[in-house]
């Protein structure tokens, strides 16, 4: 049986960054994923925000995992063609009371080196956002906050982890494992591997790995729910920098933002459920949201929805990221990474690499791939000579990019995989349109077929 | 050189382009984005088709393809893979062709762009979001189109015409419905055919609304539902089809900045189909909700002759057409005294079912035509427009 250096559990956005950093400092890795596709559980669902850790915890390992997921995501984006919509971000306050929390967050945000935040008036607000509803009394604008393509990178940061060497294992379920005081035996639902480390990124399910192969956990696992609606492209117009809320003992404010894909997304929701399994909308909830993007900028009100959706943050009963290592084990527990993880996953995969010895830098230097572009603001293969038909015209994917992705290096496993790699029939259709042309194209190629064998 | 883009190639499109091209309107294109023209009938396998506009009954598709002919055999010319990304205010509009970026300057634009089911995002439908949940224009474009079937013992939602065709498609493919679901408090089709579920023996479920879609695997397992009299119900089903709640399909309307109105979600237009911008007229689907494609058809050479009629005339200060209370919409929303006239009638949908009067009332609230009615909110209502006419109109209910 293959001897792997390090195996991690979870393909979510902190274990392919973990994969990756750790295959750069010259470790052959295992990455196991139990969904059909990479980014399916917690990950596949944020607000895909890149945040300058304004306001998380002075002194945090989260703050400064964020800061140097930050730094380092902005670093090497360029290469990789990864998108970047520099909105910047306003804390609204709506109230006199949170108006007077606004010079604590100042105060807090520059305590955390984020120097450039500052106090904006009521004048000075709408005239950077003219829609925005005049209620706004006052706002702490944060420019250094910005909107991501939330899955692209964790692609590319796949297809890296592979060109170095490394292994990838989708629809893979890790079961237990033990320790012969120098290497893991690993047990999956597609059989045994062995790893000399393991690192658990398994998000909503880590406590439970951490009890499988260590029979103990330091954490549980209290799956926070988020809803999202997603507005019409024609929503964009109206906004152009991210809408944060001021964080209230009692209400749990919603964002408004821009999304990199050229719509305007409201959420989330932050519901305490028991389940781990199922993300589900709640038709109360949506409209919930719906009105509460109409009280921040009154010209949605009667704006078309073109997608809800719900995710599931794999909180704790701590606040604080739960990363331990435990030397003598050869293991690492990444738990309880909240909806910063996006932001924060290159600096967490850097923590970890340190806490298991490696090279802070990474040695390995092959040329990082460069993903197609999706993001609105930047051309898009429609735009290119001879791309022949467009498959999805509500998000105007091309059929070549589709095909590219089914036939590329590392395929979606699901329809799921294949939105997020392309974008087909996330628009204001949903597939009314072009669902045929996507079966077509997709049969025989999905672990879940869209038609039904015949 | 184009003085006229027409924008898709449905019924109304095709029957604008057609008339526009006979007429000597000068050159006429018509683009469409998917590879085929003929908009929505082409997918329908079952409908009669063409009894208006061809004095025959064809199935859908024969009729789809005869519209098309009579288009470019009037001299239109049609683009199909050809979708429109921008126009500008002087109406320069940008398109994504399979080579590329191509610009046209047209001196009018017509856009019939036709409607669609609403989404299940649209709809705000609870639960997961697995396979298996898609609506009647999915279901028969993977169908007919492809021969694939994404389910076998759907559920049914909505009970509109549009559902009945959902419900024949999927027997014909060898698909078993296993319910109909009615968010509204009674069936929304007509006497006889609304009986046709109750001929197949599928349980049809009234005032009910979806409380939960349960995925198995990725695919839809289960629908639970809460009926009339507040009790729920497990429906043990692999897929949802969301039929009709149709919408017009704006997306381009929307990227011109034409106004909308929020009621029929169409653009807003006076009597000629004139929209918000001069230069732009729409017909068809795109108005409001749907009707049937004959009535399409008519609605595009009615605006097409309508546009001709109106070149080079500077329109006068619309007037505009309000609703009043018991009324969700009316359209036209304007009228634009001198233009000249597209939709003869105003047509209105109430807000719920009412008994009483309805009348066109001037500036001053006085009515100056009525007709008594009895109606449901789904069916059209309409009233004649008068020809000539100075200050605002509005129309009011009264219920008896």
């Amino acid at each position: 049986m293959d001897l792997y250096d390090a195996a991690i559990i979870g393909a979510g956005v902190t274990g392919i960054a973990t994969a990756r950093r750790l295959a750069q400092a010259g470790q052959r890795v295992l990455l196991l994923e139990k969904g059909a596709d990479i980014l399916s559980g917690a990950s596949k669902a944020n607000s895909a925000l890149l945040h300058t850790g304004f306001d998380a915890p002075e002194g945090s390992l989260e703050l400064s995992c964020m800061q140097a997921g930050y730094a380092e995501y902005r670093q090497i984006r360029a290469a990789m063609n990864l998108p970047l919509l520099e909105t910047g971000a306003l804390v609204v306050a709506w109230t006199t009371e949170q108006q007077a929390a606004l010079p604590g967050i100042l105060a807090a945000a520059h305590r955390n080196g984020v120097c450039d935040a500052r106090l904006l008036t009521q004048a000075e607000i709408l005239a950077r956002e003219p829609k925005l509803s005049a209620l706004a009394r006052a706002a702490v604008l944060v420019p250094g906050e910005h909107v991501m393509d939330p899955w692209s990178p964790f692609h590319g940061y796949a297809l890296e982890i592979l060109s170095l060497g490394g292994t990838i294992l989708r629809q893979t379920t890790v079961s237990g494992g033990r320790f012969d005081g120098a290497v893991w035996q690993i047990d999956t639902s597609r059989g045994g591997y062995r790893a000399d480390a393991i690192v658990n990124c398994a998000g909503l399910f880590a406590d439970r790995i951490d009890a499988a192969f260590l029979g103990r956990t330091d954490f549980t696992i209290h799956p926070r729910k988020g809803q999202f609606v997603v507005f019409d492209k024609a929503a964009a117009r109206h906004l152009s920098t991210i809408i944060l809320p001021v964080p209230d003992v009692r209400t749990k404010g919603v964002v408004l933002t821009p999304t990199i894909f050229g719509n305007l997304l409201v959420g989330p929701t932050a519901e305490e459920t028991p389940d781990r399994d199922r993300a589900t909308t709640t038709t109360e909830a949506l409209l919930g949201l719906i009105a509460r993007a109409a009280e921040i900028v009154p010209a949605l009100r009667q704006m078309p929805v073109t997608a809800t959706y719900a995710g599931l943050r794999p909180a704790t009963e701590f606040k604080e990221y739960r990363i331990h290592h435990d030397p003598a084990l050869h293991w690492v527990t990444v738990g309880g990474i909240r909806s910063t993880g996006l932001t924060a996953s290159l600096g967490i995969a850097a923590h970890v690499a340190a806490l298991l010895g490696l090279p802070a830098r990474a040695s390995a230097t092959a040329a990082p791939p460069a993903l197609p572009n999706l993001a609105e603001h930047l051309p898009r293969d429609w735009q290119m000579p001879n791309h022949g038909p467009i498959l999805c015209h509500c998000e105007m994917v091309t059929r070549r990019e589709v095909e590219a992705a089914l036939s590329g290096p590392f395929p979606p496993g699901d329809i799921g995989g294949l939105k997020r790699r392309t974008r087909c029939a996330m628009g204001r259709c949903q597939g009314f349109h072009c669902l045929g042309a996507l079966e077509e194209i997709s049969r025989g190629r999905l672990a879940e077929p869209i038609g039904l064998p015949a | 050189m184009t003085a006229i883009l027409v924008i898709g190639a449905g019924p109304a499109g095709l029957a604008a382009a057609t008339w526009l091209a006979q007429a000597g309107a000068g050159p006429v294109t018509v683009v469409e984005r998917q590879a085929e023209p003929g908009g929505v009938p082409r997918l329908c396998g079952h409908s009669p088709f063409g009894m208006r506009e061809f004095h025959r009954i064809l199935g859908g598709a024969a009729y789809a393809s005869r519209l098309a002919d009579a288009a470019i055999r009037a001299g239109a010319t049609l683009l199909l893979n050809h979708a429109v990304t921008a126009i500008a205010a002087d109406l320069t509009t940008d398109l994504a062709s399979p080579d590329g970026i191509r610009t046209l300057t047209p001196d009018r634009i017509l856009l019939a762009t036709g409607a669609r089911e609403a989404s299940r995002a649209e709809r705000l439908l609870p639960g997961d979001r697995p396979l298996g949940v898609l609506t009647t224009g999915a279901l028969q474009d993977l169908w007919f189109a492809r021969g694939a079937l994404p389910f076998r013992r759907p559920v049914i939602l909505g009970t509109e015409l549009v559902a009945l065709s959902a419900l024949l498609t999927c027997r014909q493919a060898g698909a078993r419905p296993v319910a109909m679901v009615e968010p509204g408090p009674a069936r929304l089709t007509r006497a006889p055919l609304r009986w046709f579920p109750d001929l197949l023996r599928l349980p049809v479920y009234t005032a009910a609304t979806i409380t939960d879609l349960i995925a198995k695997d990725g695919r839809l397992a289960q629908v639970t539902i809460r009926t009339a009299d507040g009790k729920a119900m497990a429906i043990d089903t692999d897929g949802l089809v969301l039929t009709g709640s149709f919408r017009p399909e704006t997306g381009l309307a929307r990227l011109c900045g034409l106004q909308i109105d929020p009621a029929t979600q169409g653009p807003v237009v006076d009597q000629s189909g004139r929209t918000s911008h001069p230069g732009i007229y729409a017909a068809g689907n795109i108005l409001r909700g749907i009707e049937t494609a004959g009535a399409c058809w008519a609605e595009g050479r009615a605006v097409a002759r309508a546009l001709m009629a109106d070149l080079g005339q500077t329109p006068a200060p619309a007037v505009t057409i309000t609703p009043g209370n018991g009324l969700r919409y009316v359209m036209p929303q304007r009228f634009t005294p001198g233009a000249a006239t597209a939709l003869p009638r105003l047509q209105l949908r109430l807000a719920h079912a009412a008994t009483g009067t309805l009348s066109l009332c001037d500036g001053n609230g006085s009515p100056m035509l009525s007709r008594s009615l009895s109606s449901t909110p789904q069916r059209r209502v309409t009233l004649p427009l008068p020809t000539g006419t100075q200050g605002p109109l509005s129309v009011e209910l009264k219920a008896r």
